[in-house]
């Protein structure tokens, strides 16, 4: 028996489906050593649509299923973009893939980035490593909407020079936005900053009380990054992390992405820092 | 005409054939208890002499013993090593498949009703008020949501329910400080018939009453007769001594702040040092729900499937994330369990996830009590005796009598 999917006249469907959709890449940008970036549009059912922050079953056929973030939405097209870094058997299979072959879907799972907390406010973008991928669409939508929000930076921390993800991109929003960029190692001909991404922050400019931050990267670093957001007097609440654990279902059955009281496939992975704080400082919660 | 619907009845011993007869006679696959293997286990029943007739069993902290009674009581042993999710809840499901064609397009086929079409209307013969609750606690997780429709529900839904309350608890039961038995709640909408089994001067026999429209329906084709005043009344007594009887009991604490309270306790080194990390805990609970999926292919590589099979957070894998297992230590993955099942299932599903059925503590290899552990979390916390809690488990208790008084 086929699954019954109720489809929308425009071809979304209209509830998330348990099973994947197949969706085809239509293009491939690599973007480091082990990191590519996928445009995936329908083959033919539409998925709901997803908002930034959001997050997409991505399966390779026979292989598996994983989480991944969306890392754009472009504006009129049913696509969704991806960025993928190898570092298992599902994740090798996707950043291999050429344009043309076909990976399945499910989704949208998850919380959003809730932009509209920063309508007005100074807005800090801060990423480290992969944890860009996820505020790429972020930053997009800002760029389109620029009179609706204040101040924006962009602080972006990598561990070497070549690991910098969207590097013409990151030079395009730099016409609109405050770009700062760190790494851990530099390598020759590097003459930007050097240590961790937090340290961008003292050149950051923007009003505490009234600034929203939206932060990803490794734990540690969200730690430390929204430590010291506290510090400077913004508030817990408009300090919004996503967070990563192991994911299965999506849908909040299978247990797996639990963080103390939060199921972060349905919690999350967004959440604000008031509620992240107490769960990241307990130790292999 | 009798209101089977309000009434209770008495079915002799020798009725209980014509229960499964029946039941048998609605196509439905009748599961229920039987001896093997040395204890009491859940399989088909087509007739009624497979049910432990005289048996009982004897179980301590990894200990489980089964044991022959004096009398002939059908239902005096408490929970066996497996539960009903064995049936609602499957440990190795298909989820889809898939093929792939040699444009390499996919075809994707869903397998959520054709699986839980393909499988018999149960019903379910003997279920114990704990796990009465454990159905409906899994069900808050699996179920969807009101109205949402889930393999799970359809399982549910098909399956009819036939609970017997508690009259014989085991020393590792401790239902009622988790207020989910020994009696049957009489508000509960979770069964179609529920029985209380009694053995006295006045013989053999079960009390019995429906708690849904199908229920009451096969009720009319019982031979039963009008409950006495004086059967109700025994059949309260006997359920409110084994609520007196019970082996253990949680602290008298509030559990979820307990657990909030205990992230750091020393104590999970203690139990750590102890636990194997083995999941028989989790395997054995007729709450937990955790699952995870496997991906496979057959040779050519162009038809995958995906299966769901039960997972434990006791496993390594279980917590992987890419670089290593978020919970590496044996006192991470045990205080994983013990707080989501005591405390955060609360935040997540809104109740607790523990129905005090005990099977954690008797198939745990090395005799890990739940409660030993929750009382000393509570003592190194110094966390608060909550009369509230307790008085609240009182007064269900109370409910539930007076509620038996009104049927």
């Amino acid at each position: 028996m086929a699954s019954v999917l109720a489809t929308s006249p425009s071809g979304a469907l209209s509830r998330v489906p348990s099973v994947p959709v197949p969706y085809r890449v239509v293009r491939r940008c690599p973007e480091t050593a082990d990191s590519a970036t996928l445009k995936l549009a329908p083959a033919g059912e539409t998925l709901p649509p997803f908002v930034p922050g959001q997050f997409a079953m991505l399966c390779a056929f026979g292989i598996g299923e994983i989480p991944v973030s969306v890392a754009g939405l472009p504006v009129g097209e049913d696509a969704l973009v991806h960025t993928v870094r190898t570092v298992g058997a599902v994740s090798d299979a996707l950043y291999a893939m050429a344009p043309g072959a076909t990976v399945g879907v499910r989704g949208p799972f998850g919380t959003g980035w809730d932009l509209g907390m920063a309508a007005d406010r100074d807005v800090l973008v801060i990423a480290g490593g992969i944890g860009l991928a996820p505020l790429r669409p972020v930053v997009l939508d800002i760029l389109g909407e620029r009179e609706r929000f204040g101040r924006l930076s962009v602080l972006i921390g990598a561990r070497t020079p070549a690991d910098l993800l969207y590097k013409l991109q990151t030079k395009v929003w730099s016409a609109a936005a405050d770009v700062a960029v760190t790494v851990d190692r530099p390598a020759p001909g590097w003459s930007g900053s050097v240590g961790v991404v937090t340290r961008l922050l003292d050149r950051a400019v923007f009003r505490p009380a009234n600034t929203v931050a939206y932060v990803c990267g490794p734990e540690p670093m969200i730690r430390a990054t929204a430590r010291q957001l506290v510090t400077r007097g913004v508030p817990a609440r408009r300090i919004r992390v996503s967070l990563e654990r192991n994911m299965r279902c999506g849908s909040a059955e299978c247990g797996h992405c639990q963080l103390g009281p939060v199921l972060l496939c349905r919690d999350g992975p967004v959440i604000g820092w008031h509620r992240a704080e107490p769960l990241l400082t307990v130790p292999e919660l | 005409m009798k209101d089977v619907r309000r009434d209770a009845w008495v079915l002799r011993d020798d009725g209980l054939a014509a229960l499964v007869r029946e039941l048998a006679r609605d196509g439905r696959q009748v599961i229920g208890p039987t001896v093997r293997d040395g204890a009491i286990v859940l399989a088909e029943v087509d007739d009624a002499a497979q049910l432990p007739h005289g048996w009982g069993v004897e179980l301590a902290a990894g200990r489980y013993r089964l044991v022959r009674r004096e009398d002939a009581m059908v239902f005096a042993h408490s929970a066996g090593p497996q539960s009903w999710k064995a049936y609602l809840h499957p440990q190795h499901v298909r989820r889809w498949t898939a093929d792939r064609n040699a444009g390499g397009e996919w075809t994707v086929r869903g397998e959520d009703e054709r699986e839980a079409d393909a499988v018999p209307a149960y019903a379910f013969l003997g279920v114990r008020p704990c796990d009465l609750r454990a159905i409906a606690v899994q069900g808050r997780v699996l179920g969807g949501g009101p109205g949402a429709d889930t393999a799970y529900r359809r399982r549910l839904d098909r399956t009819f329910i036939v609970a017997v309350e508690c009259t014989d608890p085991g020393a590792t039961c401790f239902c009622t400080s988790m207020g989910s038995g020994p009696a049957v709640d009489v508000h509960d909408r979770g069964y179609d018939l529920a029985m209380t089994e009694l053995l006295d001067e006045g013989g053999h026999r079960f009390l019995i009453r429906a708690g849904s429209d199908a229920g009451a329906e096969l009720l009319t084709r019982l031979p039963v007769e009008g409950a006495a005043p004086l059967t109700e009344s025994a059949a309260r007594h006997v359920v409110a001594d084994a609520a007196e009887r019970m082996g253990r009991s949680m602290p008298p604490v509030d559990l979820h702040a307990l657990m909030a309270g205990s992230m750091a306790a020393e104590r999970w080194d203690d139990v750590a040092s102890r636990c194997l990390t083995c999941g028989n805990c989790t395997m054995v609970c007729p709450t937990c729900f955790c699952t995870t999926t496997e991906d496979v292919t057959d040779l050519t590589g162009d038809h995958a499937e995906r299966w769901q099979r039960w997972d434990s957070c006791f496993d390594l894998d279980f917590s992987q994330l890419h670089g290593g297992p978020v919970r590496a230590s044996g006192r991470s993955r045990y205080r994983q369990w013990l707080t989501h099942k005591l405390g955060t299932w609360h935040d997540q599903f809104g109740e607790s996830g523990c129905v005090g059925c005990g099977r954690c503590i008797v198939w745990c290899p090395v005799g890990i009590d739940i409660t030993e552990e929750a009382a000393a979390l509570a003592e190194e916390t110094g966390q608060p005796e909550n009369r509230g809690s307790v008085q609240a488990a009182e007064s269900v208790r109370h409910a539930r009598q007076e509620g038996g008084g009104r049927r």
